[in-house]
């Protein structure tokens, strides 16, 4: 009979044999029941059509992995097998992985994508409306990126009356999508941001992958307050901004959609200067004008018109009564004077009839002897007659 | 929204487009029109000088935890 091994004999020399042929390998398979641990450690298994291995990833090599693998992703993982005695199994103790090639994210991608979809994460009813006056806006971002720098200078520009609030966050590599799920926590939790840009210059679809990860998505449809993404380029589209409530191509078109444009307001400012009092203008001379329509219309005219009328009548009355009086002294004076004369004249011949003479010398009656001119012709008037006496 | 008593810029401008829009209507009377000018008139210069005179306020929000710890308690302590 051969030498008789213990469990542990055996199990000790496959933990040598193994530990000592797979140090170091590198292995291509897919990803199935994969689960991350709330300790932080990743347990998987490895699989192609004929075989599988389990493996397991620990907290602080996997926080280098840009992705969160998930079932199904073919990956490239390098690591060494280890023997664990107690159970009598092996595994893989992975210390990288990788995607086997960019289609694979591009598979997660779509994968993520269908599934936040069919549980209804972009419909368009959950869309917050992104107000058009921002006072203040909370930014996830880089400290110190292009980014960040290129959306100050559009606030600046546009309306700087708006307050920008940073929650800094790792925007790519190791550990940046919880990072961003927390500053996005962090802005909620303040009472008086009214809108929170998400953004990250452009960079490779690796760069660009913490904002393709399921729990950042979550984050941005559980924001109370309404959330524009700005990742990447024109191009690049990320489940972030599927999920926003509206996505801009780039950082800067985020902070543009976000604030109101100065000018515009400017422009509506003097607008409002030029067309009211143009308008005040035009209503006060149509007023203007429906006075002066009033004032020339019969109903005011007749009484002016009466006025005038009775003023004339008036004026002929006195025109016509200053005439008469004017007649009756006239004719009153004629009278009397024809009365005086007859007066006088009837005084004369009573005198006459009585016998006297009177003597009448150059038409003057002589009543003095002094008066009376020698040699001259005279005229004795009687009664009845006059003599010319030589 | 909180209804805050002050009035906001977004407020003032809101305003000052119902009365452009009242104004440009012109249903209303002559002495309306002419209060409601005024008080566009007026709207409009708080509204140009705010703007004007307005600087980009940025503020960094401190993450509150780090490493589980609040930094208050590990710098005050």
């Amino acid at each position: 009979m051969n030498h008789i091994l213990s469990v542990s004999e055996l199990t000790s020399s496959i933990k040598n044999t193994l530990e000592e042929n797979f140090g170091d390998i590198n292995l291509i398979g897919e990803i199935s029941n994969f689960k991350a641990h709330v300790s932080g450690h990743w347990y998987f298994t490895l699989k192609d059509s004929s075989a599988q291995i389990s493996a397991t990833m620990w907290k602080g090599v996997n926080s280098l992995v840009f992705f969160t693998p998930q079932d199904g992703m073919k990956v490239i993982v390098r690591g060494k097998i280890t023997v664990y005695p107690p159970r009598g199994n092996y595994q893989l103790d992975v210390r990288s992985m990788k995607p086997a090639g960019e289609g694979e994210l591009q598979a997660a991608f779509e994968k993520l994508k269908r599934k936040l979809s069919d549980e209804g994460l972009f419909d368009v009813k959950h869309k917050k409306t992104i107000s058009k006056f921002s006072n203040k806006i909370g930014i996830v971002t880089g400290i110190g990126t292009a980014a960040l720098k290129d959306m100050i200078s559009v606030a600046e520009r546009r309306f700087p009356l708006a307050e920008l609030v940073i929650a800094p966050a790792r925007v790519q590599g190791e550990g940046s999508a919880e990072q961003i799920v927390a500053s996005l926590k962090m802005l909620n939790n303040q009472n008086d941001i009214d809108l929170i840009i998400i953004a990250r210059g452009g960079g490779s679809l690796e760069d660009l992958w913490p904002f393709n990860e399921e729990i950042v998505a979550r984050a941005v449809f559980d924001s109370r307050i309404p959330v524009i993404s700005g990742v990447g380029h024109e191009v690049d589209f990320t489940i972030t901004d599927f999920v926003a409530d509206l996505r801009a191509p780039t950082p800067t078109a985020a902070m543009e959609l976000a604030t109101p444009d100065k000018r515009d307001i400017f422009a509506f400012i003097n607008e409002f200067f030029y067309y009211s009092s143009n308008n005040l203008t035009d209503k006060i001379n149509k007023e203007k004008k429906e006075i002066a329509q009033i004032l020339n219309s019969y109903g005011f005219k007749s009484p002016q018109d009466n006025v005038r009328n009775k003023s004339q009548f008036l004026d002929n009355l006195v025109f016509r009564f200053q005439n008469s009086v004017d007649k009756k002294i006239t004719y009153d004076k004629n009278r009397l004077n024809l009365i005086k004369g007859a007066l006088q004249s009837n005084n004369i011949d009573k005198i006459l009839k009585k016998g006297f003479v009177l003597v009448k010398q150059k038409g003057n009656f002589v009543t003095r002897e002094s008066n009376f001119i020698k040699d001259e012709s005279f005229i004795l008037k009687f009664f009845d007659n006059e003599i010319i006496i030589k | 929204m909180t209804k805050k008593k002050t009035q906001t810029f977004e407020d003032d401008l809101q305003r000052l487009q119902e009365i452009s829009d009242l104004l440009e209507k012109g249903e209303i009377g002559l002495e309306d029109s002419i209060n409601l000018y005024e008080e566009g008139i007026k709207l409009s210069k708080i509204c140009y000088s705010k703007l004007e005179n307005a600087e980009l306020k940025i503020t960094e929000l401190k993450k509150q935890f780090e490493n589980g710890f609040p930094d208050s308690l590990s710098t005050e302590e």
